[in-house]
C-alpha cells in the first residue's frame, strides 16, 4: 500500500458527562461482605445490588451481571478500552451490547463488582439504576443527529434527562423499572414500547419555530404488552422536564407496589384508562409547574459537536477488497450530512471480545470524524461520521478484526436475550439460536435479499420479552414441550410485530420445536416468495397475513399453521436424539429456572 | 548486589534493575524463544527458552539449566518473558524451588521494557558456567497428592488462575477462581501492592492464609499469582505445578457450573 501523508489524530475524545460517583464502589464493597456475613438481609441486599446495576445470575449466588449504563447510546474510545481491559480481568474476555445501549459483564464474581464500579469511574461511567425499579438508560436513536428524516437531534435531550433522573431521590424507589426512549424519527426508534417515548417535532406558532415532542406514554413489552399513547399533540421542549416529573410522580404515587408481575406503569395505564390517566397527567404538570419553588431546568449542552475528519486513510491505489459491495449495501447508512456515513458492526447476539472492543476504539479514533461511537437498538454498534472515501480502508480494517460481519441493517442480524447463558428466568438458549439464525441467513445471503431487508427476528428465552419478541417481524419466546415423557425446548412463534407509526405486537401463530426453527423461517420465506406481489417485502406481506388482507393462496394465519405444521411434528427419541436437546447442550432438555428478579 | 536483595520480595522494579544492568555479576535471563531473543533482548541478557525448562523440570535439569547460564548460588539473576509476566515466573519459581535465594521477578515485560525506552541489545554474553546445588525447596509446591490432603482445611485457599469460562466448566472443588488477566495493572505485569491487598481483602481471602495457586498444566499462570501473592508479602504459598492437566488425569474429583450455557456468551 502507498504511503500516505497521516496528519497526527485529533486528541481523543472524552465523555463530557462523569456519570460515576466514586464512593459507591467502595460501599458496594462494604455492603457485599456485610451481606455475605449474614449482617444484611438478603431481600434489601438484592434491592442495593440492583440499584447499583448488578443483576444475579442464573443458579448461583456467586456471580453477578454488571449492566453499564450508556445514556444515549454514547461510547467513547477510552471507554471501551476500559470495557475491554475489565471483561478480561473479572468476566469472561467477551462482552455484551444490549438492546437497551447498555454494556453487560456477564459471570462477575459478586465480590469484584465494586473493583469494576472503581475502575469504571476513570472513564466517567456507571452502572448505578441499570437494574432495579429505577429510570433505565435513557435511550436515544443511534442515528439521531445523522437522520435523514430526523426534525431536529434529541441526543442533548435525552442526555440532560439521563442526568437529570440518575441519583435523584424521586426515582429511588420506584414501583417498577422505568424507561425513556428518545427518537430522530418514527423507523429508527423505539418509542411506542415504553413508558416515555419522545419524538421530535417542530411547531410554527406566529411565525416562530419551537422546538417540543410528541410524547407516548404507557407502553411496554413483557409478559402483557401494550403500545404507548400520545399524550398531546405537541409538547414544548419547555415541558419536557415538567412532564416527565409528572408522569413519575403519579406513577410513584399510584403504580402498583404490591402485585409484582403486573406493576409497570403501562398496567396503570390500562386500569385507569387512558383518558383518565392522561387527565391526571396533564393535571400533575399543572401543579409540578405551580410549586416549583426554583426554577428546575435541564442541562442541555446544546454546543454543536465537533465534526473534524481524522485522517484520510484512503488508498486510491488500493483495490476493493473482497466482499465490499455486500458489506456496504447491508452495514452502511447515509447520513443527512453529505459525504459522510453511519457504519453499523454487527455482532453475533451483541458479543463482542476484549480485543474487538480495542480494535473498535481504534477505528472510531481513525474513521470517526465525530471521535465517539453510538450503541445501536439491535445489541450493536454504530460508528457515525465516515467519509465516503474511507468506506473501503474501514472495511479492510474492520475485516482484520473479525468485525465486517454483513447484515447488520437486515433481518439477518437476528436479536437474542440471555437466555440460559446467564439468566435465572430462562427456559431456553435464546442466545444461542441468535446466533444460529444469523449464521444462516449470511450462509444463505439473504441479508442481500432485499425483500427480506426491512424485516426482522428477535429470540426471547421466556414470555418475559428481554429479546423483544413482540416487535418482531417473525418472533420467538422460549418454553418446553413435551412428546410422551421427553421434554424439548418449544418457542412460541409469533408474526407481524412492528415498533414504528402502526406499531402492533406480533400474532401467536405456532409453538415450534427448537431445531425447526430454522426450516420454519426458511418455509415462510419460501411462502412468501411463492405468493408476493412485485414489490412487495416479508414485513408487509406478513402484516397482510396476519390481518386478513392477503389474497394470495396464503390467506391469514391458519394458512401458514397448516404449511408448517409437518416440519413441528415431534420425532421419537430414538430417531432423532438431537431434537431433544437445546443449543449448547448435549444432554436432553429439561427445564430449570431460578429465582427471578426481574420485579426486584 | 547487595541492593538488589533489599526485600524478600522476589520482584525487582525495572528502573532498578536498569542501574544495575552493567554489573557483570548479574545474570539477566530472557525466556522468550531464541529467534525473539535474538532480535533484541535487554542489555546483557542471556537466553533460557521456556520449551528448554519445560521438557524436563528434574531439579537435576533445572541444576544443569542454571550452570550452563552461569548461574552459581551466590549469583543475583532476574528474569523476563513477554508474556505478562507468566513464563519468567515459572522459572524464577523453579530456581527458588532448587535453593536459589537471589532470583527476581523483573515486574516489567520485554515490549513494557522497550515502551520505557530502556535499553536493549542484540550482542549476546558470553557465559562461563558456574557451579549450583540442589538444596530443594519443598515447601513451595504443592502436588495433587497434598493438595487433596489439605484442601479442607479451613486455612487452605485454592486458587484457580485460568479465565473464567475454563473455570466455571471444570475445575477443582472448592478452588475460586482468579484470572491472570486480573493480576496485571497499566504497565505492570503485576497490581500495585494495594490493588492486589484490596482484590484479597473483597475476595476474603486471608494474607495469613496457606494458598495453593494453580492453571492449566504447567504452572505459568498460576506462577504468576504466586508471584503476585508474594509481592504483598503473603509467607505460605504453594504453586501446583503440574496443575490441573494432571489433576484431570488422575480422575481426582471435578466441580462445574451447571445447567448455564456460559459458553455461548463468548465471541470466541
Ligand atoms: C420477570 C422478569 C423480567 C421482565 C418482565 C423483563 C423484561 C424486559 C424487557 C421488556 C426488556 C426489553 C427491553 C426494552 O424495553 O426494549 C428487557 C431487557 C433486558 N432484560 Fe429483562 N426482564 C426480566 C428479567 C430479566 C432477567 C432475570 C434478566 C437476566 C439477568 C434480564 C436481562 C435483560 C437484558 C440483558 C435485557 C436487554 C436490555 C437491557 O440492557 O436492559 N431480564 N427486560
Ligand atoms: S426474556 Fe426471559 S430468558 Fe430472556 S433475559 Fe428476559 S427473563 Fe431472561
Amino acid at each position: 500500500m502507498a504511503q500516505q501523508l497521516r496528519p497526527s489524530k485529533p486528541a481523543d475524545k472524552q465523555s463530557k458527562i462523569d456519570w460515576s460517583r466514586r464512593q459507591e464502589a467502595e460501599n458496594f464493597a462494604e455492603t457485599v461482605k456485610l451481606f455475605r456475613q449474614g449482617k444484611i438481609d438478603p431481600d434489601m441486599f438484592r434491592r442495593f445490588r440492583l440499584q447499583h446495576g448488578a443483576y444475579g445470575t442464573r443458579m448461583t449466588d456467586d456471580y453477578a451481571m454488571v449492566r453499564i449504563k450508556v445514556p444515549a447510546g454514547q461510547v467513547y474510545p477510552n471507554q471501551l478500552e476500559k470495557i475491554a481491559q475489565l471483561s478480561e480481568m473479572y468476566s469472561i474476555g467477551s462482552a455484551h451490547f444490549s438492546t437497551r445501549e447498555n454494556i453487560q459483564l456477564h459471570w462477575v464474581i459478586l465480590e469484584d463488582v465494586s473493583e469494576i464500579m472503581q475502575s469504571l469511574s476513570d472513564v466517567g461511567m456507571t452502572s448505578r439504576e441499570a437494574c432495579g425499579n429505577t429510570v433505565r438508560n435513557v435511550m436515544c436513536s443511534p442515528m439521531s443527529g445523522v437522520c435523514k428524516d430526523e426534525i431536529f437531534d434529541t441526543t442533548p435531550y435525552a442526555l440532560a434527562i439521563a442526568r437529570f433522573m440518575l441519583r435523584n431521590p424521586i426515582c429511588q424507589g420506584l414501583p417498577r423499572k422505568f424507561k425513556f426512549n428518545f427518537t430522530c424519527c418514527e423507523k429508527h426508534g423505539m418509542i411506542r414500547i415504553v413508558d416515555v417515548g419522545l419524538l421530535p417535532q417542530i411547531q410554527e406558532i406566529d411565525g416562530e419555530k419551537r422546538k417540543g415532542f410528541k410524547i407516548f406514554l404507557g407502553g411496554g413489552l413483557g409478559n402483557r404488552s401494550f403500545v404507548g399513547h400520545q399524550l398531546e399533540d405537541f409538547t414544548p421542549v419547555e415541558d419536557l422536564l415538567y412532564t416527565s416529573m409528572a408522569v413519575i410522580r403519579i406513577f410513584d404515587r399510584m403504580g402498583d407496589r404490591k402485585n409484582l408481575s403486573r406493576n409497570r406503569m403501562r398496567y396503570l395505564v390500562n386500569d385507569l384508562g387512558w383518558e383518565k390517566f392522561q387527565n391526571l397527567v396533564l393535571k400533575e404538570r399543572a401543579v409540578v409547574k405551580a410549586t416549583q419553588s426554583v426554577i428546575v431546568k435541564l442541562n442541555i449542552d446544546d454546543s454543536v459537536n465537533e465534526i473534524q475528519r481524522p485522517i484520510s486513510v484512503n488508498d486510491e491505489s488500493a483495490s476493493i477488497p473482497d466482499g465490499y459491495a455486500r458489506w456496504e449495501k447491508t452495514n452502511v447508512e447515509k447520513q443527512s450530512q453529505s459525504g459522510f456515513n453511519s457504519v453499523f458492526i454487527g455482532l453475533e447476539a451483541g458479543d463482542i471480545t476484549a480485543n474487538q472492543l480495542r480494535s473498535v476504539a481504534e477505528i472510531i479514533r481513525d474513521y470517526s470524524a465525530e471521535g465517539f461511537a453510538r450503541n445501536g437498538f439491535s445489541q450493536n454498534i454504530v460508528i457515525r461520521y465516515v467519509h465516503d472515501d474511507d468506506l473501503k480502508s474501514m472495511y479492510s480494517r474492520l475485516i482484520e478484526n473479525g468485525l465486517a460481519k454483513t447484515g447488520s441493517l437486515t433481518m439477518a442480524s437476528a436479536v437474542g436475550c440471555s437466555g440460559t447463558t446467564s439468566c435465572n428466568l430462562a427456559l431456553t438458549n435464546s442466545h444461542r439460536l441468535a446466533k444460529e439464525v444469523q449464521r444462516k441467513f449470511l450462509e444463505l445471503n439473504y441479508d442481500e435479499d432485499d425483500d427480506l431487508k426491512d424485516s426482522t427476528i428477535k429470540i426471547s428465552g421466556c414470555p418475559n420479552s428481554c429479546g423483544q419478541h413482540q416487535i418482531a417481524t417473525i418472533g420467538f419466546y422460549g418454553g418446553g414441550g413435551r412428546h410422551g415423557t421427553d421434554m424439548f425446548p418449544n418457542y412460541t412463534m409469533s408474526l407481524g410485530g412492528k415498533f414504528d407509526e402502526d406499531a402492533m405486537l406480533g400474532h401467536h401463530t405456532a409453538r415450534v420445536p427448537v431445531k425447526r426453527i430454522i426450516p420454519v423461517i426458511l418455509k415462510i420465506i419460501e411462502l412468501f416468495k411463492e405468493n408476493k406481489q412485485s414489490d412487495d417485502t416479508l414485513a408487509k406481506w406478513i402484516d397482510r397475513v396476519v390481518s386478513g388482507n392477503e389474497s394470495s393462496k396464503i390467506t391469514g394465519v391458519d394458512d401458514i399453521k397448516k404449511a408448517i405444521a409437518p416440519l413441528i411434528v415431534p420425532p421419537n427419541v430414538e430417531d432423532e436424539p438431537d431434537f431433544y436437546m437445546d443449543y449448547g447442550s448435549d444432554t436432553n432438555y429439561h427445564t430449570v429456572t431460578g429465582k427471578g428478579e426481574c420485579a426486584a | 548486589m547487595c541492593c538488589m536483595i533489599d526485600s524478600d520480595i522476589p520482584i525487582i522494579n525495572s528502573k532498578l534493575l536498569r542501574e544495575k544492568i552493567q554489573e557483570n555479576s548479574i545474570r539477566i535471563v530472557d525466556v522468550r524463544r531464541d529467534q525473539e531473543y535474538q532480535q533484541g533482548h535487554i542489555t546483557n541478557a542471556v537466553n533460557l527458552p521456556l520449551a528448554k525448562l519445560l521438557a524436563d523440570d528434574s531439579s537435576e535439569s533445572i541444576q544443569k539449566i542454571a550452570q550452563d547460564l552461569g548461574i552459581s548460588d551466590e549469583t543475583p539473576t532476574v528474569i523476563y518473558d513477554d508474556t505478562f509476566g507468566a513464563l519468567s515466573s515459572r522459572v524464577v519459581w523453579a530456581l527458588q524451588y532448587i535453593g536459589h535465594k537471589d532470583v527476581k521477578l523483573l515486574d516489567v515485560t520485554f515490549s513494557q521494557w522497550k515502551d520505557l525506552g530502556y535499553e536493549i541489545s542484540t550482542e549476546v554474553p558470553e557465559i562461563e558456567t558456574a557451579t549450583h546445588s540442589v538444596k530443594i525447596n519443598p515447601e513451595i509446591m504443592a502436588t495433587a497428592e497434598y493438595l487433596e490432603k489439605v484442601k479442607e482445611n479451613k486455612n487452605v485457599v485454592i486458587i484457580d488462575n485460568r479465565e473464567r469460562l475454563n473455570y466455571l466448566e471444570q475445575h477443582i472443588p472448592g478452588a475460586i477462581n482468579i484470572p491472570y488477566r486480573t493480576l496485571a495493572s497499566d504497565g505492570k505485569i503485576l497490581r500495585t501492592k494495594e490493588g492486589m491487598k484490596t482484590l484479597l481483602k473483597n475476595r476474603g481471602i486471608s494474607e495469613d492464609a496457606e494458598i495453593i495457586t494453580y492453571c492449566g498444566s504447567v504452572g505459568t499462570l498460576s506462577g504468576l499469582a504466586y508471584y503476585a501473592l508474594k509481592s504483598i508479602g503473603v509467607s505460605n504459598v504453594k504453586l501446583y505445578v503440574h496443575s490441573f492437566k494432571e489433576w484431570k488425569s488422575l480422575e481426582k474429583p471435578i466441580d462445574k457450573q451447571e445447567n448455564a450455557n456460559y459458553w455461548d456468551l463468548s465471541a470466541e
